[in-house]
Formats: structure tokens, C-alpha cells, sequence
């Protein structure tokens, strides 16, 4: 399997803060893959990193067989085309209702007609699981679970290989979180997409992860998938598994 | 592998193929949609699929909207050379391909303006309560916090009061200072005129001390902290830190209002003093200049016949505007709700209420106390 996110020797620093010292990992195409840590760990900061959002001291990223790190605004054009984003809170445009805000990339990247824009957006709304009449509300209206169904829909909506979702079950009700779990796997079994997260759940990371690293102390602490996991001898690790 | 998307037709007697090659994808699908034309009526009609590169969701929602509109046509549709992946995501996209697009309907014309003004008075009517319960609300709070001044919050109103009232001192000192020097010079062209030279000194100091500093004083603290107040308190509210305050027993107006009311109230003022030195000085400057008249005569004759009243009314309108400022800055931030978008429309709204009311009692003011021979 290729390579779609390659990380090498990343280095973040805030002030004197050092957030990560040499941390490196691959992400594999297909994989649904996890970013693990306490708080205050970076894992949020590694992804904004990956999206051109923050700069980072020293090291590589290498996302869809481009450094990012010398990249030149078209490249970056191009890369964000290819990726979607989901914000822990939905990021929702508030002066727009949920239809416009999902149809707004293709609005402005495509010249696709107004009738065509609507039924790809309302395709997308419904395959996130929201009702079409949910498309005419504004973001204010709406539940926390829906609006980060909304986000999904705005960022699925030109259907992009890469998908990042920043702790995407969290402040969702047990039952809503497992909903879009199966939704996450299911979009990644039909749509052939690459899913990077950021979570804490522990369900999540059970059933959802194919892979995952543990961040702590600077450093990638663990990386591979559950199994691996419980058999590590490594207490701070294990709490991962157990609950407590 | 074929890197460009095509469709071709091929149209035998009953059949019609359509010939699908290349990336069906987002990328394409503008010049697709072009290409696949529905003029069939009656046909057999048969999708090859076997041709195709590459396929997301948009190349496959292009396929369902021809097939549908083929069915509508009465075409019998079916498909062949499908990949199981390509099954798999064309039925997810069937599943949930939009039922009939319906928009939520939209009134027009006379009914519309109609609703719009009868919807504009009823929330004017509202606002308006509102607003009187707000100052109600102040004035109660305020009686409290009389009778246990333990609960004023000293340090919150000197935050204010350095926040809102010294740092804006730099921009008004400059502002009354160029007013000075406009009202003298073009009072001193005139007077000339007369050889009523010495009136400048009657004219600079009347006209600024009693209205020109505090009115401009109060315009530039409402564009500069009505706003703030605003865009604070409404920026509170949408991450719930209001509601935060609330539920740990904390009184906003303890907190939040009344350090900003009294502190305009204070700092106006003070303001407005130094801003009737500074714009007198101007008018002693063009006095100086352009007709002669030195800072002694100047200093002189303001002596005499400037009565001390006009600055003390002046002194007196200013916590009058500080308090409008404050209370409608303050009311307006509680009336932002959860969007990004209201922040700037209560924002806008509160600058221009509170310039607008400033003006308005001032004018109220000046007749009142011109009727009352003051």
C-alpha cells in the first residue's frame, strides 16, 4: 500500500515550549489512522501541521507525495483540494444555512450548475445522516452531533483521498459517537478515502482505528493497532486499553 | 487506461450504448454533463461502464440524474461492466440521492415589504422594553451596590477607566485641539470683518467649553468603547463565559456592567476638561496669529467675561454621555446571540445608537437650559 502522509524527525517548539521532538510516522492509503496523547500532548498541533495551518521547527512532512515545507501556493492550492477537514466544533460558516455551507466549495472551485451544486450537496447531507430538511437550517439551530455531521458533509463534499477529523466523537452522546464511528469506516469502505484523527474515545480507538500512534513526552511513545497495544508491557500505555 | 473522460454513443436500431471511458470525477464532470445528452424516447438503453478509469461520488450522481431522467423518458436503462466498487458506492449514492429538491418557499412582493415592517416595529417594541428593563435592572443593581458598596467592584471600574478613558486621552486631545483651531480661525475671518476682534475670545471659549468638547469627547468614546463594551460582551455570551457566571452566582451586573457604567461616568469628565484646555489653547494660538490678540489679552479677557457656568455644564453633560454609552454598549452586547454575524451587526448598531443619543441629549439639554435662561 503507498504512502499518503509520511512524517520525519518533526520538531515543534512554542517560545522555549517544545511540543514534539523527533517524532516521525506513515500513514498508508486507506488506513483510518489515529493521533493518540494526553492533553497538551500536540496531537491537535501535528495535525494542524499536516494541513498547513502551523508551521513546525524542523523535519518533513510529505502528504500526497508533497513537501510541504517547500511548497509554493499553487502546490498548496492543489493539496487542499485533495483533503477535507472536520473541526472538533463543525467550524460551520454561521451566516450560512447548512446547505450553502456545505455547497460552498463547489460554488467556488467548480462551474457546475446551481441544480447540480444542490443534489451533490443534498447527496452528501443525507450520506453523513442528516435529514434533508436539516440543509435549510443555519448552524445556531442545529445539535452539536449534527453540526459535525455538517462538517462532514462540507468536508467530504468534493470527495476528497484525505479526511482529517479532530476529535470527532467528543461531546457527542455514547449512541451518536458509535453512529459515526460506523459512519467514518463506512465512508472509508465506500469512498476510498484516508482518515487521520485525532480522538480520545476509547471506543474509537477499538473499533475504528486500523492503526494509531501514542503521543507523550515529546515523543511517539506507541505506534500500531490495539492488539499490539494490549500485549505492551508498558503501564502508561496500558491506560489507554483499560479505562483507567 | 484512458486519461481523458468521453462518452460515446452507440446508437444500433433499439439499443443505444452509452460508452463511458476515462476519470468520471469531480474534476470532469462540467464537461461530462455537457456530453451526455438524453434525446431517447422509448429505448433500450445500456450503460458501459467497463471503460472507466477512475469514478468519486460526483462522476456517479451524474449517472443516476441520466438514468433518471432516461426512466422518466420511458427508456428501459441497464448497466454492464460495473467493478464491485464502483456497485458499492453507486448504491450509497442511490440510497441517498435527494428526494425531490423541494426549497422551502418564498414569499414575494407587497406581502413580503408588508411582513418586513409589521416585523421591524413588533422588534423595535420589543428592543425598546427590553431596553427599559435593562436600565431598570441598572438602576436596581446600582441601588445594591449603595447599600453594600462591598460589592462594588473598585478595581473592574479603574480597569475601565484606564482602559476606556486614559488611553483614548492621546486621540481627543488632538481632535479638540485641531476643533479649537478651525472654530478660531474661521470665527476670526468674520469678526475681522466687524473689528470685533476681541469676541474670538467669547466665541472659542462659549461655544467649546459648553458644547463642542463634550460633544466630541462623547463621539470619540462611543465609537471607541461602545463598540468594545459590545463586541466584549457578546463575545462572553457566545462562549458561554456569561452563562458560566451566572450559574457560579455572580451578579453581571456586578461584574460586568456596572465597573463600565461608572467608569465612563468618571472618566468622561476628566476627559472633557483637559479637552476644553486644549482646544482653548487652540483658539489662543489662531487668536495669537491672525489677529493679534496675545495669550495675556486672551487669558484676560476670559477673565471677565466668560461666566465660569459654561464650563460646568459642559463638566455636567459628560457623565450624562458616559452613561449612554456605557448602557447602550452594555445592552447591545447582551442582545448578541450564538452567531459570528451578530457580533458585527450589534456592534454597528451600538456605535451608531450611542452616537446618535449622545447628539440627541445634547440637544435636548441645550434647549432645556437656554429655556430655563441658563
Amino acid at each position: 500500500m503507498s504512502v499518503v502522509i509520511k512524517a520525519t524527525n518533526i520538531v515543534t517548539q512554542f517560545g522555549k515550549n517544545v511540543v514534539h521532538d523527533d517524532v516521525s510516522f506513515e500513514i498508508s492509503q486507506g488506513e483510518i489512522f489515529g493521533l493518540l496523547g494526553g492533553s497538551g500532548s500536540g496531537k491537535t498541533t501535528l495535525l494542524r501541521e499536516m494541513i498547513l495551518l502551523q508551521k513546525y521547527a524542523s523535519g518533513s512532512y510529505n502528504v500526497l507525495g508533497k513537501n510541504i515545507k517547500k511548497i509554493s501556493s499553487n502546490e498548496a492550492k492543489e493539496l487542499r483540494s485533495q483533503w477535507g477537514v472536520l473541526f472538533q466544533f463543525g467550524a460551520l460558516f454561521s451566516s450560512l444555512s447548512v446547505l450553502e455551507n456545505v455547497s460552498i466549495p463547489l460554488k467556488e472551485y467548480t462551474n457546475l450548475s446551481k441544480d447540480a451544486i444542490k443534489q451533490a450537496a443534498l447527496m452528501k447531507i443525507k450520506m453523513v445522516g442528516l435529514p434533508e430538511s436539516a440543509a435549510y437550517l443555519y448552524p445556531s439551530e442545529l445539535s452539536g452531533g449534527m453540526k459535525k455531521r455538517a462538517g462532514l458533509a462540507r468536508a467530504l463534499i468534493r470527495d476528497p483521498k484525505l479526511l482529517f477529523l479532530d476529535e470527532p466523537t467528543s461531546g457527542l452522546d455514547p449512541k451518536s459517537a458509535r453512529d459515526f464511528d460506523e459512519l467514518i469506516v463506512a465512508l472509508r469502505d465506500t469512498l476510498d478515502i484516508t482518515v487521520v484523527m485525532v480522538t480520545h474515545d476509547k471506543d474509537t480507538m477499538s473499533s475504528v482505528l486500523d492503526r494509531f500512534i501514542i503521543l507523550g513526552d515529546k515523543k511517539v511513545q506507541f505506534m500500531g493497532n490495539i492488539k499490539e497495544l494490549r500485549l505492551s508491557d508498558n503501564e502508561n500505555l496500558r491506560e489507554f486499553t483499560n479505562g483507567k | 487506461m484512458i486519461d481523458f473522460s468521453e462518452v460515446d454513443v452507440l446508437d444500433t436500431n433499439d439499443t443505444i450504448t452509452y460508452q463511458c471511458k476515462g476519470p468520471w470525477t469531480l474534476h470532469n464532470i462540467t464537461k461530462l454533463s455537457k456530453k451526455l445528452k438524453t434525446p431517447y424516447k422509448d429505448k433500450k438503453i445500456i450503460f458501459d461502464f467497463s471503460k472507466i478509469s477512475d469514478f468519486d461520488t460526483h462522476g456517479i450522481l451524474l449517472f443516476i440524474q441520466t438514468i433518471k431522467k432516461l426512466q422518466k423518458q420511458r427508456c428501459n436503462v441497464s448497466k454492464i461492466g460495473e467493478t464491485e466498487k464502483f456497485i458499492a458506492l453507486y448504491q450509497v449514492c442511490e440510497d441517498n440521492f435527494p428526494s425531490d429538491v423541494v426549497t422551502p418557499k418564498k414569499d414575494v412582493g407587497i406581502s413580503v415589504f408588508l411582513y418586513n415592517i409589521g416585523k421591524t416595529i413588533t422588534e423595535s417594541k420589543k428592543t425598546l422594553i427590553n431596553f427599559f428593563s435593562f436600565v431598570g435592572g441598572l438602576t436596581e443593581a446600582v441601588g445594591i451596590v449603595t447599600i453594600y458598596p462591598l460589592r462594588f467592584r473598585l478595581q473592574a471600574m479603574f480597569y475601565h477607566i484606564e482602559n476606556s478613558g486614559i488611553k483614548a486621552i492621546p486621540i481627543i486631545l488632538l481632535t479638540s485641539f485641531l476643533i479649537g483651531i478651525v472654530i478660531a480661525f474661521q470665527g476670526a475671518v468674520q469678526l475681522e470683518k466687524f473689528g470685533a476682534n476681541i469676541f474670538i475670545v467669547e466665541m472659542v471659549s462659549i461655544s467649546v467649553t459648553r458644547e463642542l468638547a463634550p460633544l466630541l469627547t462623547a463621539i470619540v468614546i462611543a465609537g471607541r468603547s461602545a463598540s468594545a463594551y459590545t463586541a466584549q460582551i457578546g463575545v462572553m455570551k457566545i462562549t458561554e463565559e456569561i452563562d458560566a457566571m451566572k450559574t457560579m452566582g455572580f451578579s453581571v451586573w456586578d461584574f460586568l456592567i456596572i465597573p463600565r457604567v461608572f467608569g465612563l461616568m468618571i472618566s468622561l469628565p476628566l476627559i472633557v476638561f483637559f479637552a476644553d484646555i486644549v482646544s482653548i489653547f487652540g483658539g489662543m494660538v489662531v487668536a495669537n496669529f491672525q489677529l493679534g490678540i496675545s495669550f495675556e489679552e486672551f487669558a484676560l479677557r476670559m477673565q471677565e467675561s466668560v461666566e465660569i457656568k459654561h464650563v460646568v455644564i459642559g463638566l455636567i453633560k459628560a457623565p450624562i454621555f458616559g452613561w449612554i454609552i456605557a448602557v447602550i454598549g452594555c445592552f447591545r452586547g447582551f442582545q448578541i446571540s450564538s452567531s459570528t454575524e451578530s457580533v458585527g451587526k450589534y456592534t454597528t448598531i451600538s456605535v451608531v445608537n450611542a452616537i446618535f443619543w449622545v447628539i440627541a441629549m445634547d440637544a435636548i439639554i441645550s434647549v432645556l437650559l437656554t429655556e430655563i435662561g441658563l
